[in-house]
């Protein structure tokens, strides 16, 4: 019985870290500008796609027809050679096979530029508007990303091959001084969850310890006295922005060997992370991540047979009963400041 | 006393007039089918609903859809279990959308702004995903709820009325395919509309634009919001489930896709387009929305290279492949785009795009002119 809890907590990490990652963007956004970004899902997409942009890249083909030899079919021979693995010989190779991993770096700086763009460009009109129609039009911009993305890449899902070495499952039971094979773990899950423990921990020490987060800390407390003192804050917080949205994209980077990206994968995530957002309070950034991490967890244990037999359809619901039974109970959600989007 | 006051008499006078005469002056613009113009008609109940809420009270709602969805579900239930009449099959749904909305509408008021929205979001996330998968017996899943010729329909049984072949919605034994179902739902609309127009000037829709404008304060002059609140979730939730009453009408299938938080979107796109807080605002963004999209996404590359052939040869090539992206599948990227355009320099929608322009026109002295009134903040 305990494997099969403890598996079912693993299970729950590589969703809840999901969660956790687009959560924290979605806090950041808020606890700096205040303004309630529907379109932090499109990011993920975005970023998402970044990935599959890149890999289309690499495997861009050169198709040579060799007369001499005959395939099968009595065709001359097409012979296919991914102009990377031309140019850099072995290091193309493995390129190919990194290229998910390796898309970080290109998404890094697009999603950047794509956040401090947004930012700029149309978000920086809506703080003092309500919270409505800040919904609103983020809402239609997260439309307009998907629908790009739409006519650019299609409408179905692109699977990312995970590199070549990181497929199979680890058998963590036996790492852990347990009988072997009972508890064995895709690599690649372990990896995202690891992956996003870093990601956190850098944002939170990126916070915690830089001049620049200091004064981002200070500018989510009062942001005018942090003007007053001759500080652009304004700047500050445009980049934590593009920062929200860096965390955003390479979230849905590290995400595409789990599901194929398609279009609407972000406005699926956006959903859950809004109420992963709200249970953990709004504008608290451990709340935002612990949230994520339970609801995926919570998920993962409703989604296992017994449970299902006991309640029907409780895997189905399970995250949004959580939410409304903590928003009633506990109106600022499990760490919400006093003061923050009090209802 | 008089029931309206003159202005309001033309408005609703002229509305009637408009929508009646749909199939006449629609027909230049490639739109007087039946089977659209029923969805114009049944989306502008949806939208007048929504903005009883969202325009009146300010709280938005993201999950509207779902009693849309029950209406649609409960429509079809009664033509399987009592009769194939349409009246039995639309006070079944009204009544049981209102109670859904009563429920939910009576846990989600505790809170209010940004948490409304999310409550209500989950309630609606909730029914879908229920629907697909635990509720199957009721909901039929994936492949939807149907008519059959093996239902009970006990009314009818029992009443003696024979269903001749395939079984489809009548009312009092006429049947309602075509224009005849359309002036149903046009008089459903019509109705709608009426009542919508009462709630707006009685007191009580007073009340409900005080909690827009200052919750707290009308708190502290003594009234208590919620009831007044609730009430008008439980309105707008009936009239969303009369809205999904009538497609079943029109097309008795249910499905669970009805209820998605995207169709609860779409009715939120609708209101705002037309301008939120106003009677004729929230009907003219669903017609537009659902005439768009009618339009928009049947051109095709083919039709774009009819329209551009006036143009010489590379530019017309160009043209079609920019403005490809925008029409047939595409639609939504449109739709995205204007909607963010109309947000962001008109946030009061078209009718406040109206209204600037008849202002223009205004050569009346004013006390302010060319300065529109501050909007009210919504309930935070």
């Amino acid at each position: 019985m305990f494997e099969v809890i403890f598996l079912q907590f693993l299970n729950g990490l590589d969703k809840g870290a999901a969660y956790a990652l687009i959560a924290l963007g979605l806090t950041l956004v808020f606890g700096t500008l205040g303004v309630v970004n529907f379109a932090h899902g499109a990011l993920f997409m975005l970023g998402a796609f970044c990935a599959v942009l890149f890999r289309q890249f690499l495997t861009l083909e050169t198709v040579t027809l060799d007369p001499e030899k005959l395939s099968p079919w009595g065709a001359p021979l097409e012979i296919r050679e991914p102009l990377v693995q031309a140019w850099f010989g072995d290091f193309g190779a493995v390129l190919v096979n990194y290229s998910v991993p390796a898309s970080i770096i290109i998404t890094i700086p697009i999603m950047l530029l794509v956040g401090i763009g947004l930012e700029r460009g149309i978000i920086k009109h809506f703080y003092k508007r309500p919270h409505a129609e800040q919904i609103l039009v983020t809402f239609g911009l997260a439309i307009v990303a998907q629908e790009l993305i739409k006519s650019f890449f299609g409408p179905n899902p692109i699977p990312q091959p995970m590199p070549s070495d990181l497929r199979g499952a680890a058998d963590i039971g036996a790492f852990l001084g347990m009988q072997a094979n009972v508890i064995t773990y895709p690599i690649w899950r372990l990896i995202y969850f690891l992956f996003s423990f870093v990601i956190i921990g850098g944002v939170f020490a990126f916070l915690q310890f830089t001049t620049f987060g200091m004064v981002v800390r200070a500018g989510m407390a009062d942001r005018e006295t942090v003007g007053l003192l001759g500080i652009n804050i304004d700047r500050r917080f445009t980049i934590m922005f593009g920062l929200a949205a860096v965390v955003a994209g390479i979230a849905g980077v590290m995400y595409t060997p789990l599901l194929p990206p398609n279009y609407h994968i972000g406005m699926d995530f956006l959903v859950l992370s809004f109420v992963v957002v709200v249970v953990g309070g709004m504008g608290s950034l451990p709340g935002a991540v612990a949230a994520g991490f339970l609801l995926g967890i919570l998920q993962s244990f409703a989604s296992m047979t017994q449970v299902k037999a006991l309640i029907p359809g409780i895997d189905q619901i399970i995250i949004y009963l959580v939410a409304v039974v903590i928003l009633l109970v506990l109106p600022r959600g499990l760490f919400g400041r006093r003061g923050v989007m009090e209802a | 006393m008089r029931i309206m006051s003159r202005n309001d008499l033309l408005l609703f006078l002229g509305f009637t007039v408009v929508v009646l005469a749909m199939p006449i002056w629609l027909h230049p613009f490639g739109a007087a089918y039946p089977d659209l113009l029923q969805r114009f008609m049944i989306f502008g109940i949806f939208a007048v609903g929504f903005n009883i809420l969202f325009g009146l009270t300010g709280y938005l709602s993201f999950g509207h859809a779902a009693f849309f969805g029950v209406g649609s579900y409960a429509a079809v239930w009664s033509f399987k279990l009592l009769s194939l009449d349409a009246i039995p099959a639309m006070i079944f749904a009204v009544v049981v959308s209102g109670v859904f909305a009563l429920v939910i509408g009576f846990v989600s008021l505790r809170r209010s702004g940004i948490y409304f929205s999310i409550l209500t979001l989950a309630f609606a996330q909730m029914s879908y995903n229920l629907a697909y998968s635990v509720l199957t017996p009721i909901t039929n899943g994936e492949t939807g709820l149907q008519l059959n010729l093996n239902d009970p329909r006990y009314l009818d049984t029992t009443m003696g009325i024979p269903t001749a072949g395939q079984p489809v919605p009548t009312l009092l034994g006429q049947s309602l395919g075509g224009f005849a179902g359309f002036y149903f739902c046009a008089g459903f609309l019509i109705l709608a509309f009426f009542i919508a127009m009462r709630i707006t000037n009685s007191p009580f829709g007073m009340m409900l634009k005080g909690i827009k404008s200052n919750q707290t304060r009308m708190n502290y002059t003594g009234f208590n919001t919620k009831p007044y609140t609730l009430a008008a979730f439980v309105i707008s939730g009936m009239y969303a489930g009369l809205a999904g009453a009538l497609l079943a009408v029109t097309d008795p299938l249910a499905g669970a896709e009805r209820m998605q938080w995207t169709a609860s979107g779409e009715v939120v796109l609708m209101t705002i387009l037309g301008g939120a807080g106003t009677l004729v605002g929230p009907v003219i963004g669903a017609w537009l929305i659902k005439y768009f999209e009618n339009i928009f996404s049947a051109i095709n590359e083919t039709i774009l290279h009819r329209f551009f052939d006036v143009l010489p040869d590379g530019l017309d090539n160009a043209l079609v492949a920019i403005t490809s992206k925008f029409v047939g599948e595409g639609w939504f990227l449109t739709l995205g785009l204007v909607f963010v355009l109309i947000v962001v320099f008109l946030p009061g929608g078209i009718m406040e795009g109206v209204r600037r322009i008849a202002h223009l026109f205004d050569r009346k002295p004013k006390g302010r002119p060319g300065k529109a009134a501050p909007q009210p903040q919504p309930a935070e």
